[in-house]
Order: structure tokens, then C-alpha cells, then sequence
């Protein structure tokens, strides 16, 4: 009975979010454009023939950088700035009244996002493929399986820092500067612009405790079949999500108690 | 007069803008340590290519440094005007007080691009700087009349092609309503602003000069820093600037036309 009542409110969630987003959708495809970086990494690195230096073919590379852009799409979050909005203008008072915590409302935002990309991601993965025919493979159904699964996770780990963050918006009412510094060594340690593998020794030592690695880098070398240590990462990611959880339960029931209206 | 009046306006946008700003004391505290972070990340990334001492696009780790100061100034620059300004755009639009700023006897342009100002990007600004003179030592570039003229001119032209793609895309919002995501797009083409032109593959190069000018933003000042750039370039650049400028003038007045409030 209970679960069933879960269902249903999922269910009307993620389809009351996605109509939403396909209205929004030549802003998700413009969305989707913006995420070329990779792309334009790959350009430097295959241009330049730095990969024969990190023993890492022009084909694998090219495939690395691809997945890397569909994990980046797939792991966007900007709960943060969503929560923010909606809490300098007061919304969130009548969300607090409802039985649901209003994350979840965001979650389904997210989500529905996610179908509504997919399919920009898609043609943009077929324009990559025009230009590198070279580059086209298929991986097995085990490790696509592993690798979307990696992807949510890291989706998720994305999800627990930023809602985190977004609880301090109950304090500071400006709580997306400090995302913004967090995207920072998000940006640059993720493997979103260089694979991991290609870090000099004295950052590869340390950033594998970080959850950097396991937000882009890792599900990545997953997809594109790159050596990576499959269990350990997964392990990891799940670590870190066992670790982010309860630190937002706790936070987000003491912003709730110092929550007093604003701009209502 | 007309002159003296829209420095008097200025300097009342400044005053109210800083002290709306400085409200979030926190807020620019962080935002300063994003500044610095970032900076350090973008040269974390630059050293990864050098990493086997070799050059990309013909340029040493060295001289690609003053092309990394150079776009930090310009980052600043746009984090500091174009960014708050810009972006209130799209509010105006959506929100339909684009009326307001109509009716006031000045200049809509001026008032849209200049009403805001965000203190933080100052740093990003003095980092470049501060940059750019450890790289004139580093280069051994001897500093003389010409040079600075040549430099700054550059420079300059750089500031107004950046400022008329912003504005370009900003105005596009009197159609289009909801761009907020199309200046996330040329966010994430002006990033490859970071690297040396000739790093890129010939068909880059191309779009990147024909299609959104970024090579003259970066890579030309930065070729004029080391004297290796012909007259004909800085030319180009010069006029580049002066078309870009007009046609955003033209552009914005000729979307003004279309302009038919929100709502009401």
C-alpha cells in the first residue's frame, strides 16, 4: 500500500517534470551544445600528438573524451541554483507545508531532464562520429549496463554535495557562490578536460580519495573501455554517497528549523 | 553635457551596485578564492600538455602563459560587467521591465550594459596582470613605447569584440524569450579562448577566426606581446572590433523594434 503510494507520487513527479522540460527543450539542446568542452580538448590533445607520450591511442582518447561528454551530460546538477531561486522568493514555504521533502520535486526535475537531453546527446554523438569515423564502437551490454550505472552515481554523488550546499542557502541566501567555487576542482580534477591517467604523479597520488575522479573520469574509462579498476570505483562511489547522505539529513533538518520566510 | 551626463549616471550605477554588492561580504570572499582556484586550475591543465616538454601549436609553456593572462584579464572583465549585466537581460525580457528601461531618458543600451558591476571579478582582473608581467620577465620582453601602444590597442579591441558577441546573443532574448542557456554556449566556446590558436586542427581554426572570432580575442594580443604579430593581424583585429561593435548597436536597435513587452 505504502509503496504503491510511492509509485504513484514518483510517477506523477517525473511526468509533471518532464512535460515541464519539453517545453524547455531548444534551451536543454542549447544545454547540450554547451557541453562540447571535451571536444574541443580532444581537438588539442589528438592535433598535437601529446597522447603518444601517455600511451593512450588517438581511437581510445577520442572514445574517452566522447564518454566523458555523454557522463557530463547525464551528471549535470544545478539544484543549487533552482533551490536558491526558489528560496529568496518565498516558494519554498508552501513545498515545506507539503508531505514530501522538496528534494525529491528537484530530483524528478533532474531526471526528466535527463530523458529530455537524451536525445540532443545522441545527435551530437553522431556528429562526433561523422568526423572520427575511426573512433565508432559498441560496447558490450555488461559494461554499458556498469557504465550507466556508474554514471547515476555519479549523478548522485553531484546531487547529495550540491543539495548540501543548497541547505546553506537556509543561512547565507546566496549559497551558489560557494558551488561555484566547488566547481572549480570539479572542472579541472574530474577528467572532464584530461583523463585522469595523463596527471602527474603528485596529483594521482592524492585524487583518488578525492570523489573527483569518480564524478567524469571513472564511468568514462568504463564506457570507452580505458583500463580502469571497475569494483574499486564502484566501490568508492558508493562510499562517498553512503558518507554525503546522512551529512544532508542532518542538515537539511536543522536548516528546516532555522527556516523563517523570506519574501513572502 | 551629454557627455557629462552619462558619467554622472555612471557613477551613480556604480555606487549603487557596489553597495548592493557588498552586502554579501561572504559572497566575495569566495568568489575571490574561485578566482585564484580557477587560475591555478587553467595552468594545472596547461602544464599537463607541456608535460613531455614538447610545444602545442608551436608554442612553449612559457609564452602560452601570457595567453592564459590574457584571457584571466578578459574572464575578469566579463565577470565583472558583461556577466551581471548581460544576464539581467534576459529578466528584463522575460519580466517585461524592459518597458521601465525604455522610458528613461537615456540610452537603453548604456543602461542595460553598464547598470550592474560585480566587485569580485577585480581580482581576476589583477591576477591576469600580475600574470602577464611574471610572463613579460619570464620572456624577457623588453617593454617600450610601441610595445605598450600596440598591446594595449589589442587589448582593447579584444574587450569590444567580447562585450558585442555578449551582447549579440543577449539581445537574441527579444525573440527567443529564455537564452539564459544560449550565453552558456558561448561560455563554453570562449573557453578554448585558453589555448593558443594553433593548437587547434585546420577546421577549428577556421570556425574559431570566420564564425565567433575568438582568435582575436586571446591569441592575437598575445602574439602582439611577443612581437611575432604582422600589422595586418593587429588591423584585422581593429576593424573585426569596429564591425562587431556597430552591428551589436545595429542589432540591438533593430530586436527593439520587435519588442513587444510580456504579458501586458
Amino acid at each position: 500500500m505504502i509503496s504503491k503510494l510511492i509509485n504513484r507520487k514518483i510517477f506523477t513527479l517525473l511526468k509533471v517534470q518532464y512535460s515541464n522540460m519539453l517545453e524547455y527543450r531548444v534551451e536543454i539542446a542549447l544545454w547540450a551544445i554547451s557541453g562540447i568542452i571535451p571536444f574541443f580538448m580532444l581537438n588539442i590533445w589528438t592535433n598535437n600528438n601529446l597522447n603518444e607520450s601517455i600511451n593512450i591511442s588517438n581511437d581510445m582518447l577520442s572514445r574517452y573524451f566522447l564518454s566523458a561528454f555523454f557522463v557530463r551530460q547525464f551528471s549535470v546538477v544545478w539544484v543549487v541554483f533552482s533551490f536558491e531561486e526558489d528560496s529568496l522568493l518565498g516558494k519554498v514555504s508552501p513545498y515545506l507545508i507539503q508531505p514530501l521533502n522538496p528534494f525529491y520535486r528537484y530530483f524528478a526535475q533532474h531526471i526528466a531532464e535527463q530523458i529530455t537531453r537524451f536525445p540532443f546527446a545522441l545527435i551530437i554523438a553522431c556528429f562526433f562520429f561523422i568526423f572520427n569515423p575511426e573512433s565508432i564502437w559498441i560496447p558490450d551490454f555488461f559494461v554499458l549496463l556498469l557504465s550507466i550505472i556508474s554514471t547515476f552515481l555519479s549523478f548522485l554523488i553531484q546531487f547529495l554535495i550540491q543539495s548540501i550546499i543548497a541547505c546553506l542557502c537556509f543561512w547565507t541566501e546566496k549559497a551558489s557562490s560557494i558551488e561555484r567555487l566547488l566547481f572549480i576542482p570539479t572542472l579541472f580534477l574530474s577528467g572532464l578536460l584530461a583523463p585522469v591517467a595523463t596527471f602527474p604523479i603528485y596529483v594521482k597520488s592524492w585524487i583518488y580519495l578525492t570523489p573527483f575522479p569518480y564524478l567524469i573520469d571513472f564511468p568514462a574509462n568504463l564506457l570507452s573501455g580505458n583500463a580502469t579498476n571497475v569494483s574499486g570505483g564502484l566501490i568508492m562511489q558508493i562510499l562517498w554517497i553512503i558518507i554525503l547522505f546522512p551529512i544532508f539529513r542532518k542538515i537539511w533538518s536543522a536548516g528546516t528549523k532555522k527556516y523563517t520566510a523570506m519574501g513572502s | 553635457m551629454n557627455q557629462r551626463k552619462y558619467l554622472r549616471v555612471y557613477a551613480n550605477f556604480l555606487h549603487t551596485s557596489l553597495a548592493s554588492e557588498l552586502e554579501y561580504k561572504t559572497n566575495i570572499l569566495i568568489d575571490l578564492i574561485t578566482a585564484i582556484l580557477s587560475l591555478i586550475g587553467s595552468i594545472f591543465l596547461l602544464s599537463i600538455f607541456f608535460q613531455n616538454g614538447t610545444n602545442i601549436g608551436g608554442w612553449e609553456f612559457e609564452k602560452a602563459l601570457i595567453i592564459q593572462g590574457i584571457y584571466t584579464i578578459l574572464n575578469g572583465i566579463t565577470n565583472t560587467w558583461f556577466n551581471p549585466n548581460l544576464t539581467e537581460i534576459v529578466k528584463h525580457i522575460r519580466e517585461g521591465t524592459l518597458d521601465f528601461v525604455l522610458l528613461k531618458p537615456i540610452d537603453s543600451q548604456f543602461f542595460i550594459s553598464l547598470k550592474k558591476i560585480n566587485p569580485s571579478g577585480f581580482l581576476e582582473i589583477m591576477l591576469g596582470f600580475c600574470l602577464l608581467l611574471f610572463c613579460i620577465r619570464i620572456n624577457e620582453i623588453n617593454l617600450n613605447l610601441s610595445f605598450l601602444t600596440l598591446s594595449s590597442i589589442t587589448i582593447i579591441c579584444s574587450i569590444f569584440i567580447l562585450y558585442s558577441l555578449w551582447f549579440f546573443i543577449s539581445t537574441t532574448t527579444i525573440w527567443f524569450v529564455k537564452t539564459w542557456n544560449a550565453t552558456e554556449v558561448l561560455r563554453s566556446f570562449l573557453y578554448i579562448g585558453r589555448f593558443p590558436l594553433n593548437s587547434f586542427s585546420f577546421s577549428l581554426r577556421i570556425f574559431f577566426s570566420v564564425v565567433i572570432p575568438i582568435a582575436f580575442i586571446t591569441t592575437i594580443p598575445s602574439e602582439v606581446f611577443l612581437g611575432l604579430s604582422a600589422l595586418w593581424k593587429i588591423l584585422l583585429e581593429v576593424i573585426v572590433s569596429i564591425v562587431f561593435v556597430f552591428s551589436s548597436r545595429k542589432f540591438w536597435l533593430f530586436a527593439l523594434k520587435h519588442y513587444t513587452s510580456a504579458s501586458s
